[in-house]
């Protein structure tokens, strides 16, 4: 086992996000931002949180998206869906699509196809916590990374939000 | 996690766990209903055929929708327009549309346990749309589903199940549910219309008195007076019936509270329920048809081929 991140380092990091979004959103005139349930959505409370602070006078569009119904894998297992709550329109929005670690790429291929069900976004981001470099199966990269890593496919990069670190377990 | 049934023949054999998770994947696909793009392509994949061997309008018309909405293959069949006016069994039929590599039947059939002895010959999921005067399961669900949108909660709700209760499976599938969820439940009709034993067999308790019923209860389930399975006369009139059991307008006035409207439709209307109670505001009759379509589409999602 082997901590990638810890707690102090782990909040410099969701800060350092959020300033990056505000960078090339200004004011998030026209962006929005969603979640992606159900782990991606503790990085984007944290992340909608510190962007909230930067900005406290604008209010922050922030939306969760499950993508059960729209995996590739689902005749393997059942997957129980959770909560999608995008309470505005997605219509010529800029959207930042946040999750905590991308691997392979197909969660973010089925958010893609789930997002275009909600409209004709102008422009979509993906903003991650763990980008496991190397492992990609589909063509998709990261917009913001929290940190980039190297690891093989029998490990797995475990975000932990109660002990507030992120560690490769063999 | 996932249902503990390969199929849905009735709410008896399913678990409390299993009615939990149905009505949990149903929220998810509510909000499904109300994007932009009401589809997903969870069961692109999946060949279902709709046999309905009894006239339905709600139930056929939502099966097809939840079918359509997960992006299924869907056919519709309908005894009257086929080979089984020729003669043609039940198992040759259905044998005969499975040989067309179909994956899931959702049946109606007008003898109770139809479902049941499929279920034991051929390999597909099946899903009953109804029985006999055994059960309906995907009622009972939207209806408990209904109840849990309108008022928060199943656990230790008061339910009155009004009418004709011996020729209903709406109510035997509401009365497994109900009680599994931890709901009080009376049923309330003419004596003729109620079956004896009804509070050993089934646990709930019986009350002669419409009044006093709806004084009681949270939530007033009004069944259809089923005048397609009554052989005998079991009241005087339809007339009498609405003067005994009607739900009107003045006795809802009546009472200390404001209680909750449903029925499972088609209504006669004048009969078991007046038109002003049926559209008033305390009805929630058309939005049980409205959580149909995402109940629906959670049965055939949940139980949709996972490849064992």
């Amino acid at each position: 086992m082997k901590i990638i991140l810890s707690g102090s380092q782990l909040a410099i990091t969701i800060r350092r996000l959020a300033h990056q979004v505000l960078e090339n959103h200004d004011q998030l005139k026209n962006t929005v931002l969603i979640g992606i349930q159900p782990r991606g959505v503790y990085l984007s409370d944290r992340l909608v949180k510190e962007i909230q602070n930067q900005v406290p006078d604008d209010e922050v569009p922030y939306g969760k998206l499950d993508i059960t119904f729209y995996r590739d894998d689902i005749r393997s297992e059942l997957h129980v869906a959770n909560q999608t709550d995008i309470p505005f329109t997605i219509e010529n929005k800029n959207v930042v699509l946040i999750d905590d670690v991308l691997y392979t790429g197909r969660t973010i291929r089925s958010a893609l196809d789930a997002l275009l069900d909600y409209g004709r976004p102008a422009k979509v981001e993906l903003c991650v916590l763990i980008d496991r470099r190397f492992s990609r199966q589909f063509p998709i990269q990261p917009d913001y990374v929290g940190k980039s890593i190297d690891s093989i496919i029998s490990q797995r990069v475990k975000v932990s939000w109660d002990e507030e670190e992120v560690k490769i377990v063999d | 996690m996932s249902l503990s049934s390969k199929h849905l023949l009735g709410i008896r054999n399913l678990t409390k766990e299993d009615i939990s998770l149905i009505l949990q994947t149903a929220t998810q696909f509510k909000e499904v209903l109300q994007r932009p793009i009401k589809k997903v392509p969870s069961l692109r994949d999946i060949t279902i055929v709709n046999l309905f061997f009894e006239n339905s309008t709600r139930t056929r018309i939502s099966f097809e929708l939840a079918e359509k909405r997960l992006s299924a293959d869907t056919i519709s069949f309908s005894a009257s327009s086929s080979s089984v006016s020729k003669g043609e069994t039940l198992l040759d039929t259905v044998n005969n549309i499975l040989s067309m590599k179909v994956d899931m039947v959702v049946m109606r059939h007008s003898a109770s346990g139809a479902p049941h002895f499929l279920a034991q010959h051929i390999p597909a999921a099946i899903i009953n749309a109804g029985d006999g005067i055994n059960e309906h399961p995907t009622q009972a669900l939207l209806d408990a589903f209904s109840i849990l949108e309108k008022t928060g909660g199943l656990e230790g709700k008061k339910i009155a199940i009004i009418g004709d209760i011996m020729h209903s499976r709406v109510a035997q599938s509401n009365i497994y549910l109900l009680k599994k969820m931890g709901a009080e439940v009376v049923v309330c009709g003419p004596p003729t219309l109620i079956p004896k034993y009804i509070t050993e067999a089934l646990g709930v308790q019986v009350e002669y008195d419409i009044k006093k019923t709806l004084e009681w209860c949270d939530v007033a389930n009004v069944l259809r007076i089923q005048l397609e399975r009554q052989n005998q006369v079991l009241f005087s009139s339809l007339r009498e019936y609405n003067l005994a059991y009607g739900i009107t307008r003045r006795l809802l006035d009546s009472l200390s509270k404001e209680i909750v409207i449903m029925h499972p439709g088609p209504i006669n209307r004048g009969v078991e329920i007046d038109s002003d109670v049926a559209d008033g505001n305390q009805s929630i009759i058309l939005q049980q048809v409205e959580n149909g379509v995402a109940v629906r589409m959670a049965v055939l999602y949940l139980l949709a081929d996972r490849g064992q």
